[in-house]
């Protein structure tokens, strides 16, 4: 197939999956249940998102490295409330220190 | 959330829109090692920014030049950037729903809405601020990640491996900083834990994209739980 195709039919789709959450009637979510699912459905999906980032390889094993302990920083700095760039910028410096040292 | 008013660091108009602005420019440092990642993958510059641009999805675009760099069909690719790509859909129901946009701004909203700008725009307290967040997220990282993209394909693997600079932590971080402040409830931290949980048991034995998705069943569970402590959904 034709780079330039696969390029586009994956960006057509990407934005039909997105506008799809635009064009669902609220009616149909109006529920209470609904409604509060809705609400948890970021936080989860978030989560999960930041432990497959963090903790797998490509395959998909679970596995703890530079990544990890740039995680666990990351918490450790949100818990003395530090602000959003410390978080980052300490969590990319903690990776890349350790694999200076052919850690992880 | 509802007493993060009365907190001293209760979010602004202004605080929020620095802080779209910095997620913008994080991710934006992502965007030059998929660029270089891109054009090692076989695509070319414009292909490569053409992905930034149109289809606009951090976990997607990594997922497609990687499949068609380990020389698979463009099928293949399509597919497993599709899979990836649906969580947006997820976050489109709840965004839709505090942006309330209408004719060509919900056209623009629905293509900005993507991982960094919806846990900006749902953390916030009030839906004014959860406007600001999203607009602000999504439009810096748009623009960020489209220009960084097109100078990592440029650059090519000068820069070198985006690991040595740690970059790949800096993502997991981002979001659990971004995710941080929604954490007020103890069932909204079980929710948290128990999604990355899932996510971790079901990796190893499903395709990218999967993990997430089934991950989804903790907001399932935990918004068709009972909470006495729940009395209306503005409480979680």
């Amino acid at each position: 197939m034709d780079l330039w195709l696969t390029v586009l039919i994956a960006s057509a789709i990407s934005f039909a999956t997105k506008f799809l959450g635009y064009v669902v009637p609220q009616s149909a979510l109006d529920h209470p249940l609904t409604d509060r699912v809705m609400r948890y459905l970021p936080v989860a999906l978030l989560s999960a998102l930041i432990a497959v980032q963090a903790l797998t390889t490509g395959s998909g094993d679970v596995t703890i490295d530079a990544r990890a302990a740039g995680l666990g920083v990351a918490i450790c700095c949100l818990f003395a409330r530090a602000p959003f760039l410390v978080v980052v910028i300490a969590a990319a410096a903690t990776a890349a220190v350790l694999r200076a040292f052919g850690v992880g | 959330m509802s007493d993060a008013a009365t907190t001293p660091d209760a979010p602004t108009a202004k605080s929020v829109a620095r802080k779209g602005f910095w997620v913008g420019v994080a991710t934006g440092a992502y965007g030059i090692s998929y660029g270089a990642l891109a054009v090692t993958a076989g695509l070319n510059v414009w292909q490569a920014v053409a992905l930034s641009l149109l289809l606009f999805s951090g976990g997607s675009q990594f997922a497609l030049i990687g499949v068609i760099g380990a020389g698979g069909s463009g099928a293949s690719a399509i597919g497993t950037s599709a899979l990836l790509g649906l969580r947006n859909g997820f976050y489109g129901l709840q965004v839709s729903r505090l942006l309330q946009e209408t004719g060509w701004r919900k056209v623009v909203a629905a293509q900005l809405t993507i991982d960094e700008s919806t846990a900006v725009s749902v953390t916030q307290p009030d839906r004014a601020l959860a406007r600001t967040g999203f607009w602000w997220t999504g439009l810096s990282v748009y623009v960020l990640w489209g220009a960084m993209s097109a100078v990592g394909a440029i650059l090519g693997n000068a820069i070198g491996d985006p690991k040595t600079f740690g970059l790949d932590a800096a993502a997991p971080a981002a979001f659990c900083a971004l995710v941080w402040p929604r954490l007020t409830t103890t069932r909204a931290r079980v929710v948290a834990i128990a999604a990355g949980v899932i996510a971790l048991l079901v990796a190893p034995h499903a395709a990218s994209g999967i993990p997430v998705l089934v991950a989804a069943l903790a907001a399932v569970v935990a918004g068709l739980l009972p909470d006495r402590t729940i009395a209306s959904a503005e409480d979680i």
